[in-house]
Protein backbone atom coordinates (compact mmCIF):
# COMPACT_ATOMS: atom_id res chain seq x y z
CA UNK A 1 0.00 0.00 0.00
CA UNK A 2 2.62 2.15 0.71
CA UNK A 3 4.17 4.64 -2.20
CA UNK A 4 7.63 3.44 -3.05
CA UNK A 5 10.42 6.10 -3.27
CA UNK A 6 10.61 7.68 -6.68
CA UNK A 7 13.45 9.14 -7.95
CA UNK A 8 12.24 12.75 -9.12
CA UNK A 9 13.65 15.57 -10.96
CA UNK A 10 11.79 18.62 -9.90
CA UNK A 11 13.91 20.77 -12.46
CA UNK A 12 13.09 18.84 -15.14
CA UNK A 13 9.00 19.45 -16.03
CA UNK A 14 8.15 16.28 -18.80
CA UNK A 15 4.32 18.82 -18.94
CA UNK A 16 4.02 22.33 -18.52
CA UNK A 17 0.21 22.88 -18.08
CA UNK A 18 -0.92 27.19 -18.11
CA UNK A 19 -4.56 28.78 -18.55
CA UNK A 20 -5.81 25.55 -19.98
CA UNK A 21 -9.63 25.89 -20.83
CA UNK A 22 -11.91 23.49 -22.54
CA UNK A 23 -15.36 23.62 -23.20
CA UNK A 24 -18.37 21.21 -25.08
CA UNK A 25 -20.39 23.46 -26.59
CA UNK A 26 -22.12 25.71 -23.51
CA UNK A 27 -20.41 23.22 -20.67
CA UNK A 28 -17.50 24.72 -19.86
CA UNK A 29 -15.25 21.85 -18.63
CA UNK A 30 -11.89 23.13 -17.70
CA UNK A 31 -11.75 26.37 -16.35
CA UNK A 32 -7.94 27.94 -16.32
CA UNK A 33 -5.95 24.82 -15.32
CA UNK A 34 -1.98 24.67 -14.62
CA UNK A 35 -0.16 21.68 -14.00
CA UNK A 36 3.42 20.52 -13.71
CA UNK A 37 4.57 17.03 -14.38
CA UNK A 38 8.01 16.22 -12.95
CA UNK A 39 10.45 13.91 -14.46
CA UNK A 40 10.37 10.80 -12.94
CA UNK A 41 7.20 11.45 -11.16
CA UNK A 42 3.53 9.98 -10.76
CA UNK A 43 0.73 12.61 -10.65
CA UNK A 44 -2.88 11.74 -9.65
CA UNK A 45 -5.70 14.03 -10.73
CA UNK A 46 -8.84 12.83 -8.35
CA UNK A 47 -11.80 14.41 -8.87
CA UNK A 48 -15.69 13.21 -9.33
CA UNK A 49 -16.85 11.80 -12.48
CA UNK A 50 -17.63 14.59 -15.17
CA UNK A 51 -14.91 16.95 -14.00
CA UNK A 52 -12.95 16.84 -17.57
CA UNK A 53 -10.38 14.67 -15.65
CA UNK A 54 -10.16 12.79 -18.83
CA UNK A 55 -10.84 15.59 -21.01
CA UNK A 56 -7.32 16.56 -19.95
CA UNK A 57 -5.04 13.75 -20.76
CA UNK A 58 -6.48 13.83 -24.01
CA UNK A 59 -5.44 17.24 -24.20
CA UNK A 60 -2.48 16.42 -23.44
CA UNK A 61 -2.16 13.11 -25.78
CA UNK A 62 -3.14 15.58 -28.68
CA UNK A 63 -6.61 13.43 -29.30
CA UNK A 64 -8.50 16.58 -28.33
CA UNK A 65 -7.30 20.44 -28.51
CA UNK A 66 -7.85 23.17 -25.60
CA UNK A 67 -9.63 26.10 -26.63
CA UNK A 68 -7.37 28.16 -24.55
CA UNK A 69 -4.04 27.96 -22.92
CA UNK A 70 -0.80 26.54 -23.62
CA UNK A 71 0.40 22.83 -23.40
CA UNK A 72 3.42 22.26 -23.27
CA UNK A 73 4.48 18.12 -23.70
CA UNK A 74 8.56 16.80 -23.86
CA UNK A 75 9.00 20.35 -25.43
CA UNK A 76 6.01 20.74 -27.76
CA UNK A 77 3.82 22.83 -27.83
CA UNK A 78 0.51 20.79 -28.43
CA UNK A 79 -1.13 24.01 -29.89
CA UNK A 80 1.25 24.28 -32.58
CA UNK A 81 3.01 20.99 -33.57
CA UNK A 82 3.01 19.73 -37.01
CA UNK A 83 1.01 16.93 -37.54
CA UNK A 84 4.39 14.57 -38.19
CA UNK A 85 6.04 15.77 -35.05
CA UNK A 86 2.46 14.76 -33.39
CA UNK A 87 2.95 11.43 -34.73
CA UNK A 88 6.67 10.70 -33.36
CA UNK A 89 5.36 12.52 -30.19
CA UNK A 90 2.81 10.37 -29.36
CA UNK A 91 5.19 7.31 -29.25
CA UNK A 92 6.85 8.99 -26.45
CA UNK A 93 3.23 8.64 -24.26
CA UNK A 94 1.61 6.28 -23.34
CA UNK A 95 -1.97 6.00 -22.87
CA UNK A 96 -3.48 3.47 -20.86
CA UNK A 97 -7.63 3.85 -21.60
CA UNK A 98 -10.22 2.82 -18.85
CA UNK A 99 -11.72 0.16 -20.81
CA UNK A 100 -8.07 -1.23 -21.85
CA UNK A 101 -9.15 0.02 -25.91
CA UNK A 102 -7.49 -3.65 -27.05
CA UNK A 103 -8.37 -4.68 -30.70
CA UNK A 104 -11.22 -6.88 -30.51
CA UNK A 105 -10.00 -8.74 -33.49
CA UNK A 106 -6.06 -9.97 -32.91
CA UNK A 107 -4.85 -11.74 -30.39
CA UNK A 108 -3.15 -10.59 -27.49
CA UNK A 109 0.67 -10.82 -29.13
CA UNK A 110 -0.94 -9.34 -32.03
CA UNK A 111 -2.44 -6.61 -29.90
CA UNK A 112 1.20 -5.55 -28.27
CA UNK A 113 3.03 -6.13 -32.06
CA UNK A 114 0.35 -3.76 -33.59
CA UNK A 115 2.19 -0.10 -32.35
CA UNK A 116 6.21 -2.06 -32.76
CA UNK A 117 5.47 -3.02 -36.28
CA UNK A 118 4.40 0.62 -36.95
CA UNK A 119 6.75 2.87 -35.75
CA UNK A 120 9.93 0.55 -35.24
CA UNK A 121 10.75 -0.09 -38.52
CA UNK A 122 13.64 -2.61 -39.53
CA UNK A 123 13.11 -4.78 -36.64
CA UNK A 124 13.23 -8.24 -37.08
CA UNK A 125 10.55 -11.04 -36.49
CA UNK A 126 12.76 -12.44 -33.53
CA UNK A 127 13.22 -8.48 -31.82
CA UNK A 128 9.74 -8.54 -32.60
CA UNK A 129 9.21 -11.93 -30.61
CA UNK A 130 11.51 -10.52 -27.86
CA UNK A 131 9.90 -7.70 -27.15
CA UNK A 132 6.45 -8.83 -27.01
CA UNK A 133 7.05 -11.44 -24.67
CA UNK A 134 9.73 -9.54 -22.53
CA UNK A 135 6.42 -6.69 -21.99
CA UNK A 136 3.88 -9.24 -21.47
CA UNK A 137 6.00 -11.11 -18.95
CA UNK A 138 6.61 -7.59 -17.10
CA UNK A 139 3.04 -7.30 -16.73
CA UNK A 140 2.97 -11.31 -15.56
CA UNK A 141 0.13 -12.37 -18.74
CA UNK A 142 3.09 -14.20 -20.36
CA UNK A 143 0.54 -17.31 -20.55
CA UNK A 144 -2.02 -15.19 -22.63
CA UNK A 145 0.30 -14.08 -25.29
CA UNK A 146 -2.31 -16.43 -27.85
CA UNK A 147 -5.48 -15.46 -26.49
CA UNK A 148 -8.54 -13.09 -27.86
CA UNK A 149 -8.87 -9.88 -25.84
CA UNK A 150 -12.19 -11.46 -25.31
CA UNK A 151 -11.33 -13.97 -23.12
CA UNK A 152 -9.16 -12.27 -20.71
CA UNK A 153 -11.06 -10.67 -17.11
CA UNK A 154 -11.02 -6.98 -16.72
CA UNK A 155 -7.77 -6.76 -14.98
CA UNK A 156 -5.76 -8.72 -17.39
CA UNK A 157 -7.27 -6.29 -20.11
CA UNK A 158 -5.97 -3.62 -18.10
CA UNK A 159 -2.70 -5.26 -17.97
CA UNK A 160 -2.08 -5.93 -21.39
CA UNK A 161 -3.38 -2.49 -21.87
CA UNK A 162 -0.68 -0.82 -20.04
CA UNK A 163 1.83 -3.65 -21.78
CA UNK A 164 0.76 -2.22 -25.10
CA UNK A 165 1.42 1.38 -24.15
CA UNK A 166 4.88 -0.21 -22.35
CA UNK A 167 6.52 -1.92 -25.53
CA UNK A 168 7.22 1.92 -27.38
CA UNK A 169 9.06 2.60 -24.16
CA UNK A 170 7.14 5.76 -23.76
CA UNK A 171 8.71 8.58 -21.39
CA UNK A 172 5.38 9.58 -20.16
CA UNK A 173 1.88 7.03 -19.35
CA UNK A 174 -1.22 8.50 -18.85
CA UNK A 175 -3.36 6.29 -17.09
CA UNK A 176 -7.65 6.64 -17.55
CA UNK A 177 -8.92 5.38 -14.77
CA UNK A 178 -6.88 2.37 -13.96
CA UNK A 179 -8.60 0.64 -11.69
CA UNK A 180 -12.40 1.45 -12.55
CA UNK A 181 -14.68 -1.81 -12.12
CA UNK A 182 -12.02 -3.93 -10.70
CA UNK A 183 -11.95 -5.86 -7.36
CA UNK A 184 -10.50 -4.45 -4.49
CA UNK A 185 -7.43 -7.30 -4.89
CA UNK A 186 -6.49 -6.90 -8.84
CA UNK A 187 -6.92 -3.09 -8.07
CA UNK A 188 -4.25 -3.18 -5.76
CA UNK A 189 -2.23 -5.18 -8.31
CA UNK A 190 -2.92 -2.33 -10.87
CA UNK A 191 -1.20 0.02 -8.70
CA UNK A 192 1.57 -1.84 -7.65
CA UNK A 193 1.98 -2.50 -11.57
CA UNK A 194 1.43 1.48 -11.74
CA UNK A 195 4.58 1.70 -9.71
CA UNK A 196 6.16 -0.65 -10.86
CA UNK A 197 6.24 0.77 -14.12
CA UNK A 198 7.43 4.15 -12.57
CA UNK A 199 10.56 2.38 -11.21
CA UNK A 200 11.37 -0.25 -14.00
CA UNK A 201 11.09 1.81 -16.98
CA UNK A 202 11.76 5.42 -15.50
CA UNK A 203 8.11 7.01 -16.29
CA UNK A 204 6.61 10.46 -15.49
CA UNK A 205 2.58 9.74 -15.43
CA UNK A 206 -0.54 11.10 -14.67
CA UNK A 207 -3.19 8.94 -13.20
CA UNK A 208 -6.65 9.55 -13.30
CA UNK A 209 -9.08 8.39 -11.26
CA UNK A 210 -11.54 8.72 -8.40
CA UNK A 211 -9.90 5.82 -6.61
CA UNK A 212 -8.98 7.14 -2.96
CA UNK A 213 -6.39 4.02 -2.76
CA UNK A 214 -5.28 4.26 -5.48
CA UNK A 215 -4.55 7.88 -5.45
CA UNK A 216 -2.58 6.93 -2.20
CA UNK A 217 -1.17 4.30 -3.05
CA UNK A 218 0.56 5.36 -6.93
CA UNK A 219 0.77 9.28 -6.30
CA UNK A 220 3.74 11.16 -5.75
CA UNK A 221 1.55 13.88 -5.76
CA UNK A 222 -2.36 14.57 -5.88
CA UNK A 223 -3.95 17.23 -7.75
CA UNK A 224 -7.84 17.50 -7.05
CA UNK A 225 -9.70 19.01 -9.80
CA UNK A 226 -12.86 20.83 -8.45
CA UNK A 227 -15.04 22.93 -10.88
CA UNK A 228 -12.61 23.20 -14.09
CA UNK A 229 -9.85 23.44 -11.50
CA UNK A 230 -7.08 21.96 -9.69
CA UNK A 231 -8.12 23.31 -6.05
CA UNK A 232 -5.70 21.39 -4.36
CA UNK A 233 -2.30 20.08 -5.32
CA UNK A 234 0.32 18.40 -3.03
CA UNK A 235 0.72 14.71 -1.27
CA UNK A 236 -1.89 12.71 -0.81
CA UNK A 237 -2.07 13.85 3.27
CA UNK A 238 -1.37 17.61 2.35
CA UNK A 239 -4.25 17.22 -0.32
CA UNK A 240 -6.54 15.39 2.40
CA UNK A 241 -5.47 18.07 5.66
CA UNK A 242 -8.12 20.65 4.68
CA UNK A 243 -11.66 22.01 5.71
CA UNK A 244 -12.67 23.06 2.23
CA UNK A 245 -16.07 22.02 2.05
CA UNK A 246 -15.79 21.02 -1.43
CA UNK A 247 -12.99 18.62 -0.74
CA UNK A 248 -13.75 17.08 2.67
CA UNK A 249 -16.77 15.16 1.30
CA UNK A 250 -15.24 13.32 -1.56
CA UNK A 251 -12.64 11.60 2.18
CA UNK A 252 -15.08 11.37 4.14
CA UNK A 253 -15.25 7.20 4.00
CA UNK A 254 -18.69 6.06 4.99
CA UNK A 255 -19.60 2.52 5.42
CA UNK A 256 -22.83 1.15 4.90
CA UNK A 257 -23.69 -2.14 7.06
CA UNK B 1 2.95 6.92 -48.02
CA UNK B 2 4.11 3.47 -46.65
CA UNK B 3 2.92 1.66 -45.03
CA UNK B 4 0.84 0.29 -47.67
CA UNK B 5 -1.21 -2.18 -45.36
CA UNK B 6 -1.30 -4.52 -48.25
CA UNK B 7 -1.62 -7.52 -45.67
CA UNK B 8 -4.98 -5.76 -44.15
CA UNK B 9 -6.34 -4.61 -47.67
CA UNK B 10 -6.02 -8.33 -48.83
CA UNK B 11 -7.55 -9.45 -45.74
CA UNK B 12 -10.45 -7.16 -46.10
CA UNK B 13 -10.56 -8.11 -49.87
CA UNK B 14 -10.93 -11.57 -48.24
CA UNK B 15 -13.50 -10.61 -45.35
CA UNK B 16 -15.85 -8.86 -48.12
CA UNK B 17 -15.98 -11.65 -50.65
CA UNK B 18 -16.59 -14.33 -47.91
CA UNK B 19 -18.97 -12.14 -46.20
CA UNK B 20 -21.67 -12.14 -49.19
CA UNK B 21 -20.20 -15.18 -51.08
CA UNK B 22 -23.16 -17.39 -49.97
CA UNK B 23 -26.24 -14.81 -50.17
CA UNK B 24 -24.85 -13.45 -53.41
CA UNK B 25 -24.28 -17.03 -55.09
CA UNK B 26 -28.47 -17.77 -53.91
CA UNK B 27 -29.52 -14.39 -55.08
CA UNK B 28 -27.37 -14.20 -58.14
CA UNK B 29 -28.63 -17.76 -58.83
CA UNK B 30 -32.33 -16.93 -58.21
CA UNK B 31 -32.03 -13.75 -59.91
CA UNK B 32 -31.67 -15.35 -63.27
CA UNK B 33 -33.87 -18.29 -62.97
CA UNK B 34 -37.03 -16.02 -62.14
CA UNK B 35 -35.99 -13.27 -64.44
CA UNK B 36 -35.63 -15.93 -67.13
CA UNK B 37 -39.08 -17.23 -66.23
CA UNK B 38 -41.20 -14.28 -65.84
CA UNK B 39 -39.37 -12.98 -69.42
CA UNK B 40 -40.97 -16.15 -71.33
CA UNK B 41 -44.40 -15.30 -71.43
CA UNK B 42 -43.61 -11.72 -72.79
CA UNK B 43 -41.81 -13.01 -75.58
CA UNK B 44 -43.46 -15.82 -76.38
CA UNK B 45 -46.51 -14.43 -77.10
CA UNK B 46 -44.40 -12.79 -80.14
CA UNK B 47 -42.86 -16.11 -80.68
CA UNK B 48 -39.66 -15.03 -79.57
CA UNK B 49 -38.61 -17.22 -76.92
CA UNK B 50 -35.74 -17.96 -78.88
CA UNK B 51 -34.59 -14.37 -77.92
CA UNK B 52 -34.06 -15.33 -73.97
CA UNK B 53 -30.98 -16.54 -73.97
CA UNK B 54 -29.80 -12.82 -75.34
CA UNK B 55 -32.42 -10.77 -73.25
CA UNK B 56 -31.53 -12.24 -70.01
CA UNK B 57 -27.53 -11.83 -70.53
CA UNK B 58 -28.34 -7.92 -71.68
CA UNK B 59 -30.17 -7.81 -68.61
CA UNK B 60 -28.01 -9.44 -66.60
CA UNK B 61 -24.41 -8.45 -67.90
CA UNK B 62 -25.93 -4.83 -67.90
CA UNK B 63 -27.74 -4.09 -64.42
CA UNK B 64 -29.05 -7.38 -62.36
CA UNK B 65 -25.70 -8.30 -62.03
CA UNK B 66 -23.78 -4.98 -60.73
CA UNK B 67 -27.25 -3.79 -58.82
CA UNK B 68 -27.91 -6.68 -57.21
CA UNK B 69 -24.29 -7.30 -56.09
CA UNK B 70 -24.05 -4.08 -54.40
CA UNK B 71 -26.96 -4.07 -52.72
CA UNK B 72 -26.49 -7.57 -51.05
CA UNK B 73 -22.45 -6.03 -49.90
CA UNK B 74 -24.92 -2.66 -48.90
CA UNK B 75 -26.45 -4.93 -46.43
CA UNK B 76 -23.51 -7.28 -45.58
CA UNK B 77 -20.63 -5.37 -46.03
CA UNK B 78 -21.42 -2.08 -45.43
CA UNK B 79 -23.54 -2.96 -42.45
CA UNK B 80 -20.51 -4.82 -41.41
CA UNK B 81 -17.69 -2.36 -41.79
CA UNK B 82 -20.29 0.79 -39.98
CA UNK B 83 -21.10 -1.45 -36.58
CA UNK B 84 -17.24 -2.54 -36.83
CA UNK B 85 -16.08 1.27 -37.01
CA UNK B 86 -19.03 2.53 -34.55
CA UNK B 87 -17.52 -0.35 -32.13
CA UNK B 88 -14.10 0.21 -32.35
CA UNK B 89 -14.53 4.01 -32.20
CA UNK B 90 -17.02 3.91 -29.11
CA UNK B 91 -14.46 1.48 -27.16
CA UNK B 92 -11.79 3.84 -27.87
CA UNK B 93 -9.75 1.34 -30.14
CA UNK B 94 -9.64 4.25 -32.97
CA UNK B 95 -8.30 6.34 -30.44
CA UNK B 96 -5.76 4.05 -29.11
CA UNK B 97 -4.33 3.22 -32.59
CA UNK B 98 -4.27 7.07 -33.11
CA UNK B 99 -2.01 7.61 -29.76
CA UNK B 100 -0.04 4.92 -30.85
CA UNK B 101 1.68 6.65 -33.68
CA UNK B 102 -0.33 5.20 -36.46
CA UNK B 103 -3.10 6.60 -38.41
CA UNK B 104 -6.11 4.95 -37.98
CA UNK B 105 -7.80 6.78 -40.71
CA UNK B 106 -5.50 5.24 -43.40
CA UNK B 107 -5.42 1.47 -41.67
CA UNK B 108 -8.99 1.50 -41.56
CA UNK B 109 -11.10 3.58 -43.78
CA UNK B 110 -8.26 3.83 -46.79
CA UNK B 111 -7.59 -0.12 -46.31
CA UNK B 112 -11.67 -0.89 -46.16
CA UNK B 113 -12.58 1.38 -48.63
CA UNK B 114 -10.08 0.09 -51.17
CA UNK B 115 -11.05 -3.43 -50.46
CA UNK B 116 -15.00 -3.10 -51.71
CA UNK B 117 -13.59 -1.14 -54.44
CA UNK B 118 -11.59 -4.07 -55.77
CA UNK B 119 -14.21 -7.04 -54.08
CA UNK B 120 -17.73 -5.89 -55.33
CA UNK B 121 -16.45 -5.97 -59.12
CA UNK B 122 -14.98 -9.79 -58.92
CA UNK B 123 -18.43 -10.38 -56.70
CA UNK B 124 -20.29 -8.51 -59.64
CA UNK B 125 -19.02 -10.68 -62.15
CA UNK B 126 -19.24 -13.97 -59.97
CA UNK B 127 -22.93 -12.69 -59.77
CA UNK B 128 -23.66 -12.77 -63.52
CA UNK B 129 -22.05 -16.04 -64.01
CA UNK B 130 -23.97 -17.10 -61.42
CA UNK B 131 -27.15 -15.48 -62.55
CA UNK B 132 -26.38 -16.77 -65.64
CA UNK B 133 -26.58 -20.77 -64.99
CA UNK B 134 -29.53 -20.34 -63.65
CA UNK B 135 -31.13 -18.59 -66.71
CA UNK B 136 -29.82 -21.30 -68.65
CA UNK B 137 -31.37 -24.32 -66.38
CA UNK B 138 -35.01 -22.92 -66.86
CA UNK B 139 -34.17 -22.15 -70.54
CA UNK B 140 -32.50 -26.17 -70.64
CA UNK B 141 -35.82 -26.63 -68.73
CA UNK B 142 -37.96 -25.50 -70.71
CA UNK B 143 -36.82 -24.93 -74.48
CA UNK B 144 -34.11 -27.75 -74.03
CA UNK B 145 -31.60 -25.59 -75.31
CA UNK B 146 -27.83 -26.39 -75.38
CA UNK B 147 -25.46 -25.19 -72.87
CA UNK B 148 -23.18 -24.33 -76.30
CA UNK B 149 -26.16 -22.56 -78.09
CA UNK B 150 -27.29 -20.84 -74.92
CA UNK B 151 -23.98 -19.57 -74.46
CA UNK B 152 -23.17 -18.22 -78.10
CA UNK B 153 -26.89 -16.57 -77.86
CA UNK B 154 -25.67 -14.95 -74.49
CA UNK B 155 -22.84 -13.30 -75.74
CA UNK B 156 -23.94 -12.22 -79.19
CA UNK B 157 -25.72 -9.23 -78.35
CA UNK B 158 -22.98 -8.22 -75.63
CA UNK B 159 -20.35 -5.14 -76.61
CA UNK B 160 -17.09 -4.29 -75.20
CA UNK B 161 -19.05 -1.03 -73.69
CA UNK B 162 -21.74 -3.81 -72.01
CA UNK B 163 -18.78 -4.87 -70.33
CA UNK B 164 -17.11 -1.45 -69.52
CA UNK B 165 -19.78 0.07 -67.71
CA UNK B 166 -20.91 -3.10 -65.84
CA UNK B 167 -17.36 -3.14 -64.40
CA UNK B 168 -17.75 0.70 -63.84
CA UNK B 169 -20.88 1.16 -62.15
CA UNK B 170 -18.99 -1.83 -59.53
CA UNK B 171 -16.58 -0.22 -58.71
CA UNK B 172 -18.12 2.80 -58.09
CA UNK B 173 -20.57 0.91 -56.15
CA UNK B 174 -18.31 -0.53 -54.18
CA UNK B 175 -16.41 2.53 -53.62
CA UNK B 176 -19.71 3.77 -52.39
CA UNK B 177 -20.29 1.02 -50.29
CA UNK B 178 -16.86 1.23 -48.64
CA UNK B 179 -16.89 4.81 -47.88
CA UNK B 180 -20.06 4.94 -46.92
CA UNK B 181 -19.87 2.03 -44.27
CA UNK B 182 -16.52 3.58 -43.18
CA UNK B 183 -18.21 7.07 -42.77
CA UNK B 184 -20.99 6.35 -40.58
CA UNK B 185 -18.97 4.27 -38.31
CA UNK B 186 -15.83 5.98 -37.98
CA UNK B 187 -17.80 9.24 -37.00
CA UNK B 188 -20.58 7.65 -34.76
CA UNK B 189 -20.62 8.66 -31.00
CA UNK B 190 -23.39 8.36 -28.64
CA UNK B 191 -22.37 4.72 -27.37
CA UNK B 192 -23.97 1.36 -27.81
CA UNK B 193 -26.98 3.49 -29.90
CA UNK B 194 -24.56 4.90 -32.20
CA UNK B 195 -23.12 1.47 -33.45
CA UNK B 196 -26.50 0.40 -34.20
CA UNK B 197 -27.37 3.79 -36.44
CA UNK B 198 -23.97 3.80 -37.83
CA UNK B 199 -24.62 -0.20 -39.18
CA UNK B 200 -27.83 1.11 -40.30
CA UNK B 201 -27.23 4.21 -41.61
CA UNK B 202 -24.54 2.43 -43.92
CA UNK B 203 -27.05 0.12 -45.30
CA UNK B 204 -29.66 2.53 -45.85
CA UNK B 205 -27.31 5.66 -47.64
CA UNK B 206 -25.03 3.16 -49.50
CA UNK B 207 -28.53 1.75 -50.87
CA UNK B 208 -29.89 5.44 -52.22
CA UNK B 209 -26.58 6.10 -53.40
CA UNK B 210 -26.27 3.32 -55.38
CA UNK B 211 -29.56 3.64 -56.98
CA UNK B 212 -29.06 7.18 -58.07
CA UNK B 213 -25.55 5.96 -59.46
CA UNK B 214 -27.24 3.55 -60.89
CA UNK B 215 -29.13 5.89 -62.79
CA UNK B 216 -26.48 8.54 -63.45
CA UNK B 217 -24.38 5.62 -65.44
CA UNK B 218 -27.03 4.07 -67.30
CA UNK B 219 -27.68 7.92 -68.89
CA UNK B 220 -23.96 8.40 -69.03
CA UNK B 221 -23.69 5.22 -70.59
CA UNK B 222 -26.78 5.75 -73.11
CA UNK B 223 -24.73 8.64 -74.60
CA UNK B 224 -21.88 6.80 -76.08
CA UNK B 225 -24.34 3.50 -77.42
Amino acid sequence: MSKPKANIDYKNPVITIRGLYKAFGSMQVLRGIDLDLYQGENLVVLGRSGTGKSVLIKIISGLLRADKGEVNVLGHNMDTIPEKELQELRIRIGFSFQNSALYDSMTVRKNLEFPLVRNRKGMTRKEINKATETVLDAVGLLHTINQMPVELSGGQRKRVGIARTLILNPEIMLYDEPTAGLDPITCIEINDLINEVQQRFNTSSIIITHDLTCAKSTGDRVAMLLDGQFQRVGTFDEVFDTNDERVKPFFEYKFVD
Amino acid sequence: MPPYEFKEIMRQVYETGVRSFTLITLTGFITGFIFTKQSRPSLAAFGATSWLPSLVSIAILRALAPLVTALIASGKVGSSIGAELGSMRVTEQIDAMEVSGTKPFKFLVVTRVLATTIAIPVLATYTAFVALIGGYLNVAGNEGTSYRAFMSSVFDPITFLDFESSLIKSIVFGFTIGIVGCYQGYYSNKGTEGVGKAANGAVVTAMFLVFIEEIIIVQITGWFR
